[in-house]
């Protein structure tokens, strides 16, 4: 980050998505309905596309247009698509008030702390990335610490979220701040792989769609608050 | 190599067409032959490994995880056999499940087999995410309301690590693509062989994520919290599996990531961060270990504190202590899993996983129960097995290298959980002479040692006119004694006299470890 001189277009553009991936982080661990939450992971995986799509014309990455495509059906499209069938499905649990989802009650703490210590935390992962000499001249100088702290809210989110879905969200979310961090580092990675890292994201949804069925069917609830007979 | 991976990926999707019972066989040669395969390998691998097509690669490292790997596929596969057609009217037994189980198992072990033959560090991230994936929906299968939750914690906690191990797998690519220019694919070979040249602050960043995320499936403290739930709560041969084989696979990922930052950092670095994480491992397994009160929870605390093992035998970094530690995989291969093997026995004769109320197990299951007692002793690391023979090594490998208080707490830590599995342990023997000849006021267990001593004495094993139908057969299954013998003479063929072929894997993959080859 010793930017001498000021960002140019590409980095600067990079820097303000990256940041707008951090404020959705924000906004899903706030929110309180769930179906808003589908709907701000959504518009993250948007921004992961859109970042990738400048990504491979900056950098001239043809690949990357393809793989921007295949990102935006599976995470706007399919995994948005596969969470509201859950929660159309959890309706009745006593737990999840009202037609979208009210979650707002699941946090184990108060919003406002919760808030607090996620910019707390988001913060001190942000400082901390940013003393690694990592980012080499083709990268956008803040993405790479950006990222770092999103990986950090998400991890806070599936902490203090204690539904299912919530946690699932958190962790897809996480591998969306991975995606960003990787575009940052590893754009050049081999389509072939990225392919692979893509379809192994799929077959994760299709597991926790099944296990959150099966917790749904067993606990009538989508809360995970029941879920401590295993202890020690 | 192909074939190693097209046999259970076949035996997978036969399970689904054919009856419950075909499956069953089929998964079980499939385990053989993989088994078989694996040790087909062994030769190629001392030579100095193989390329085969695409992204398979082998070499002496991979191959002792293979074994390890196929050993346990094969034993939890015939063993399966006799725990589905044991099972009674819950949860496995019904046949739609059953044909997920055989499906899942084989695909499970198919994955755990394609992780250590992946010259790629991606696609072995990838073939280690499915690994977790399938074996979250086998841990699930048993349909208990604790399963459902074990599956959930499981999948989260592991997934959640696994992506932090797939940034470190991120940052080997940009350290890779700096030194190796951008038409690098993250294959290991040239990575390995560049790592001198790596960027220090990225080699570093790659190797603690890639500790902290693939120890989170390894089970290294204090990311292993998923791990005794999803142990504990499988069905008893997927729980070998997990223990067995599947840690291993995940502390196989480590070493090649260990291998990148030794090249790159020198070997200080790499090995401080493996040593700090193996003895909060071993302090707090060897705690738990103490007042365990569920016999598979207790056997996943000791997977904890094994895999403790292996990370402090790493960091001592000496020859002997990394033998120790190749050899230590494969005997807690044949080990746990065995002990796994066995508790399941236990519990299915039982009807509890409490220690407590297996009291009398010795006399009930005549096989069974002396054989579990003797796993808990090659667990505890009892002379004429083979685990013996590889925790002396990483004791003496830790005082050759100058780690002499690492190495005195190593064997602190060591008795002290040798201590937890022998108080259970006794707690399996006959309550004494005079407690045996009542028989009557142990009412908590069903299996009752006076009746049991009864209809032994009597020879009747198959006869069961008792008043308790469940023990009066003694063993359930042949099908589910003969793995854990196989897994007993195993442990002290490795104890007693390693053949000379697996000393020069051994060897071999030391030198690897070492980069010295």
């Amino acid at each position: 980050m010793s930017a001498g001189h000021a960002p140019g277009v590409y980095a600067g553009g990079a820097d303000v998505i990256a940041v707008l991936i951090l404020l959705a982080e924000f906004g899903m661990l706030r929110q309180a309905l769930a179906r808003d939450q589908v709907r701000l992971y959504a518009a993250q995986s948007g921004l992961i596309s859109a970042l990738a799509v400048i990504v491979g014309a900056v950098r001239g990455l043809p690949e990357l247009y393809l793989l921007a495509g295949l990102s935006a059906a599976l995470k706007i499209m399919v995994i948005p698509l596969v969470l509201r069938r859950l929660l159309r499905a959890g309706r009745v649990g006593a737990d999840l008030a009202g037609p979208d989802g009210d979650i707002a009650r699941s946090g184990g703490m108060s919003l406002a702390s919760t808030v607090l210590v996620a910019t707390a935390v988001a913060a001190a992962g942000f400082f901390a990335a940013s003393h690694f000499t990592v980012g080499g001249a083709a990268a956008p100088p803040a993405a790479l610490s950006l990222s770092v702290s999103v990986v950090l809210v998400a991890f806070i989110l599936m902490i203090h979220r204690r539904d299912v879905l919530s946690q699932a969200i958190g962790l897809f979310s996480l591998e969306n701040a991975i995606s960003l961090a990787a575009l940052v580092i590893a754009a050049s990675l081999p389509l072939v792989l990225e392919a692979a890292l893509l379809f192994d994201l799929l077959v994760a949804v299709i597991v926790f769609g099944l296990l959150i069925r099966i917790h749904h069917g067993r606990a009538e609830s989508l809360s995970t608050t029941d879920l401590t007979s295993l202890r020690g | 190599m192909i074939a190693l991976l097209a046999v259970p990926a076949a035996a997978a999707a036969g399970s689904l067409w054919l009856p419950p019972r075909a499956a069953a066989l089929a998964s079980a040669a499939s385990g053989i032959s993989c088994l078989a395969l694996a040790a087909g390998l062994v030769p190629a691998a001392v030579r100095g490994g193989l390329a085969g097509p695409g992204p398979l690669r082998l070499d002496a490292l991979s191959v002792i995880f293979l074994l390890a790997t196929a050993f346990g596929y094969a034993c939890a596969a015939a063993y399966s056999v006799g725990y589905l057609s044991t099972a009674g009217g819950h949860g496995l037994a019904r046949p739609g499940r059953q044909h997920w189980y055989w499906a899942g198992l084989n695909l499970f072990a198919c994955s755990m087999l394609a992780a250590p033959l992946m010259g790629n560090l991606a696609l072995m991230w990838v073939a280690v995410e499915v690994t977790t994936i399938v074996s979250a929906l086998l841990v699930a299968l048993e349909g208990t309301a604790a399963a459902a939750e074990a599956a959930w914690k499981y999948v989260l906690l592991a997934s959640s690590g696994l992506a932090i191990a797939l940034l470190g797998t991120m940052f080997a690519y940009y350290a890779g693509a700096r030194a190796l220019g951008p038409g690098y694919d993250l294959a290991f070979a040239p990575l390995l062989h560049a790592s001198a040249h790596l960027p220090a602050t990225a080699a570093r960043l790659a190797f603690v994520l890639a500790v902290l995320g693939y120890g989170t499936k390894v089970g290294l403290v204090p990311v292993h919290t998923w791990l005794p739930d999803a142990h504990s709560e499988a069905p008893s041969p997927v729980s070998a599996l997990l223990s067995g084989s599947l840690l291993a696979v995940s502390f196989y990922a480590i070493l090649r990531f260990f291998q990148i930052a030794q090249g790159a950092l020198g070997p200080r670095f790499p090995r401080d961060v493996l040593l700090a994480f193996g003895v909060a491992s071993l302090l707090l397994a060897a705690l738990y270990l103490l007042d365990q009160r569920d016999v598979k929870r207790m056997l996943a605390y000791s997977s904890v504190e094994h895999m403790g093992i292996l990370a402090v035998g790493t960091g001592f970094g000496a020859p002997v202590a990394l033998a120790g530690v190749l050899l230590h995989v494969l005997a807690h291969a044949a080990a746990k899993g065995n002990a796994f093997l066995g508790a399941g026995v236990l519990a299915r004769a039982f009807g509890t996983k409490r220690i407590p109320s297996l009291r009398g197990a010795l006399d009930a299951l005549p096989w069974s129960g002396p054989m579990f007692l003797l796993a808990l002793g090659a667990l505890g690391a009892l002379p004429p097995f083979g685990m013996f023979r590889s925790e002396f090594e990483i004791v003496a490998g830790g005082f050759e290298s100058g780690a002499t208080a690492a190495a005195a707490l190593l064997v602190v830590l060591l008795t002290l959980a040798f201590l937890g599995l022998s108080a259970a342990g006794t707690a399996l023997l006959p309550p004494g002479t005079s407690g045996a000849a009542r028989g009557a006021p142990d009412r908590a267990a069903p299996g009752r040692p006076g009746a049991a001593r009864a209809r032994m004495a009597n020879g009747a094993a198959g006869a069961s006119a008792g008043p308790e139908p469940a023990l009066s057969r003694g063993e359930p299954s042949a099908w589910m004694v003969v793995p854990v013998l196989a897994g007993l003479v195993v442990l002290l063929v490795l104890g007693v006299h390693p053949p000379a072929e697996l000393q020069g894997l051994l060897s071999r993959a030391v030198d690897l470890l070492r980069g010295a080859a």
